[in-house]
């Protein structure tokens, strides 16, 4: 396993917010953590890369035992919610944030941040602009870009496309699925979205209240499951589909699934 | 009128250089303190509270007290480190000033910090530390430079604070723009009050807008406005620095001290002439309070000056009785040179003495010729002193030999108190026997039939380390026996009235020429 949670555990003055929590991901895995606010789906997620110190238990990342928690940061990819990007460096300069951190030389970064652009689909003028001056969905290109900066193996991203439009939200989510399969990374996403989890992940991990509820392959999930709520979250797409389906039909279909 | 001003702008070099000297270092060392302690204080709330309510008492502190208070702080200090260590420092001048300008610079400069540092978005802190920043790294890369904006806004602010507040360190004796205000003040020369004042605020102004400029900057973030600003800083503050740096080069400099009145600022002018004459340099520490001046010589930090002697008879040696005026200058010389090896050179020839006046119309009216008559009036007449005269000896030992139950006394600065007289506010005021009012304003000086106020002879007084310098004894020698009182409420005079005023210089150069006319 390249990632292990082991009984990984956060509380908070006697409060458990997340966990106890046993997860072994391989490498290469697109992971889901698939939940409503509150699920502690974030704080596991921080718990992985150490931005949140855990209460109990350990995550194991393979090949970065004993490594300070800020180096071990610098070899993990993180897309942040809020994105995040700062705002006084151009979108080069963020982007060469974390070659920099790892002591790349100025031609290599230069070079990376060249090709990090054309990967996540951004012309090169954008380079020298502040983020101010972008889009939301080329700002959280820029994310993507600046996480993969330092070629990471594993990418960490919280609610990573939340805030964009449809549109955007799933051209966004589609590039980087791919960008997943190419570079062969090891994703681990949070999520609300139940669509998107099911579209990208291979792997989807519904948690509630912390814990674990259902773990497992998107159709395996879609196609039953013994938890009423997984099931309910499960139907939710389908029965919007159905609707939006007899939507499409005309008035001759409505009312349809009414019942 | 046209020479007060030019007057002023002959001084300016040497004001403003000094003034901006000690604006930049106060600023400088106010930064270096204030900067690292607001990066702990916006990491630790058991930094911050502390640091921050100390800051803002110290704001709540008069400018001019803090300045003040650092004397005797740095006096006890110096003293320490002489016994400890077996070196000593000045006491008085730049290093108070530089510490409490210092301490005063800090509020703005950490508030803004703590401000601007924890006002920086936590979605860039956030991603700043999830990227595997260390906190130096995440400090110096993303904090500091977002926080750059408010921080010189800070900056800013204690500027403009630094530059007025440094006007306040005349005082103390370090000279600054300040030295127009207050040597105006006192000789009622407005010209070089509103000069200094002019300066003052045009040197403030200039210094905000280019630290404006350099904040507009950071903010827009447009280098060539930080350039603009940075570079017209460096360029002002060299081009003001510049006649210390042409200065430097010479021999030691003669430190003449003056107290804060016109008398003072008169001979000090007189000394430094001969003495410039003679082809030394010379600095002068103008402004002193009564009973620094003294100690300030004694210490070394000033080389001469002038005192009289019934005020070192009262206040140096604790003295109260009147052994004549002979015998006092005679046990002077002696006591204080075994005491703190200070010179007595000698007498100037006139003697500026306590005495309590009266307007002549009133006192004939009344009858009151002396002090003996004084008294019987006194309960129904009010007093206006100077602001030191009711706490000193020489007021107790009039009170012990005449009684003198005045119905109220009021403390003026001298020229108002003179004001009050003539407004008849006061009745009885206490005058200086030298000044030039005496005669200008039809006063009378009461007569002292019991001997109660020692004498006061104008004596030179030189610093334990110059008490054989041959040059200075050479120059100022001459000096001794020839400043008459008819010349010296004269000259006073000059600076006192209020038309066709002197400057201190012109006067000290009619006074010399007095001197030299007489046989």
């Amino acid at each position: 396993m390249l990632i292990e949670l082991r009984g990984l555990a956060k509380t908070y003055g006697g409060r458990a917010v997340a966990g106890p929590l046993s997860l072994g991901i391989p490498a290469g895995q697109f992971v889901a953590l698939l939940g409503g606010s509150g699920s502690g789906k974030t704080t596991t997620l921080k718990m992985i890369n150490g931005l949140i110190a855990p209460s109990g238990g350990e995550a194991v990342v393979e090949g970065m035992d004993g490594l300070a928690p800020h180096l071990r940061r610098r070899r993990i990819g993180y897309v942040f919610q809020e994105i995040g990007l700062f705002p006084h460096l151009t979108v080069g300069e963020n982007i060469a944030v974390g070659p920099r951190l790892a002591g790349w030389d100025a031609a290599r970064i230069a070079a990376r941040v060249t090709e990090l652009l054309a990967l996540v689909d951004l012309p090169p003028e954008v380079a020298p602009r502040l983020p101010a001056a972008l889009s939301g969905g080329q700002r959280q290109r820029v994310g993507v870009a600046r996480a993969l900066a330092a070629e990471p193996k594993i990418m960490l991203m919280d609610e990573p496309f939340g805030a964009l439009d449809p549109v955007t939200r799933e051209s966004l989510g589609r590039d980087y699925r791919a960008l997943h399969d190419r570079l062969g990374l090891t994703t681990v996403m949070v999520t609300h979205d139940v669509m998107e989890a099911l579209l990208l992940a291979d792997r989807i991990v519904v948690m509630a209240a912390g814990k674990v509820l259902a773990d497992g392959a998107p159709g395996d999930l879609l196609a039953d499951h013994a938890d009423p709520v997984v099931r309910a979250l499960m139907e939710t797409p389908r029965r919007q589909a159905a609707r939006v389906e007899a939507l499409a039909r005309g008035p001759t279909g409505r009312g349809a699934d009414h019942g | 009128m046209d020479e007060r001003i030019a007057a002023a702008w002959r001084l300016l070099p040497d004001y403003l250089s000094q003034h901006v000297l000690l604006s930049l270092c106060a600023l400088g060392l106010g930064l270096a303190v204030s900067l690292p302690l607001a990066v702990a204080a916006s990491r630790s709330p058991a930094v911050r509270w502390p640091s921050l309510f100390l800051a803002s008492l110290i704001q709540t502190i008069p400018s001019l007290a803090l300045l003040a208070l650092f004397y005797p702080l740095l006096l006890a200090v110096s003293a320490l480190s002489l016994t400890w260590f077996g070196h000593g420092f000045p006491a008085l001048g730049f290093a108070p000033s530089l510490m409490a300008l210092s301490l005063y610079s800090m509020l703005p400069i950490l508030r803004n910090a703590v401000a601007g540092i924890m006002g920086v978005d936590p979605a860039a802190t956030e991603a700043a530390r999830g990227m595997g920043m260390t906190d130096r790294q995440r400090l110096m890369w993303i904090e500091l430079p977002l926080a750059a904006p408010v921080i010189m806004a800070g900056v800013r602010t204690a500027a403009v604070w630094t530059i007025g507040a440094a006007t306040l360190a005349t005082p103390v004796g370090q000279t600054s723009l300040g030295n127009y205000i207050f040597s105006g003040l006192q000789t009622e020369n407005w010209v070089y009050v509103l000069f200094g004042c002019a300066a003052s605020a045009v040197l403030a102004l200039a210094a905000d807008q280019l630290l404006g400029l350099i904040e507009s900057g950071l903010a827009l973030r447009r280098p060539w406005r930080l350039w603009a600003g940075a570079i017209g800083l460096v360029v002002g503050s060299v081009l003001a620095l510049s006649p210390l740096l042409a200065g430097a080069g010479g021999g030691s400099s003669y430190r003449v001290g003056a107290k804060n009145f016109s008398e003072q600022y008169i001979l000090a002018e007189l000394m430094a002439q001969r003495l410039e004459a003679a082809g030394a340099r010379v600095t002068r520490k103008e402004d002193l309070g009564s009973a620094t001046a003294y100690r300030a010589l004694a210490a070394g930090e000033i080389d001469v000056y002038v005192d009289y002697t019934g005020t070192l008879w009262a206040n140096v040696l604790n003295r109260s009785d009147n052994p004549g005026r002979a015998a006092v200058l005679a046990g002077l010389t002696a006591e204080l040179k075994r005491r703190d090896g200070v010179r007595v050179l000698g007498a100037l020839g006139f003697e500026n003495a306590y005495a309590l006046a009266m307007r002549a119309d009133r006192a004939k009216a009344l009858g009151v010729a002396g002090l003996d008559d004084l008294s019987r009036h006194a309960p129904d007449l009010v007093l206006g002193s100077d602001l030191e005269f009711l706490s000193r000896p020489e007021w107790r030992a009039l009170e012990a030999a005449y009684g003198l139950p005045f119905r109220k006394r009021t403390s003026y600065q001298p020229t108002f108190m003179y004001r009050a007289l003539s407004d008849g506010e006061a009745d009885v005021i206490s005058a200086f026997s030298s000044d030039g009012r005496i005669a200008a304003d039809h006063l009378v000086v009461l007569a002292d039939p019991r001997h109660a106020l020692p004498p006061y002879d104008a004596v030179i007084l030189i610093s334990p380390r110059r008490a054989h310098d041959a040059r200075l004894l050479a120059a100022l020698r001459p000096l001794l026996g020839s400043v008459g009182v008819q010349a010296m409420r004269a000259a006073n005079y000059s600076l006192d009235r209020d038309t066709d005023k002197k400057t201190a210089a012109q006067a000290a150069r009619t006074l010399a020429s007095d001197a030299r006319a007489r046989p």
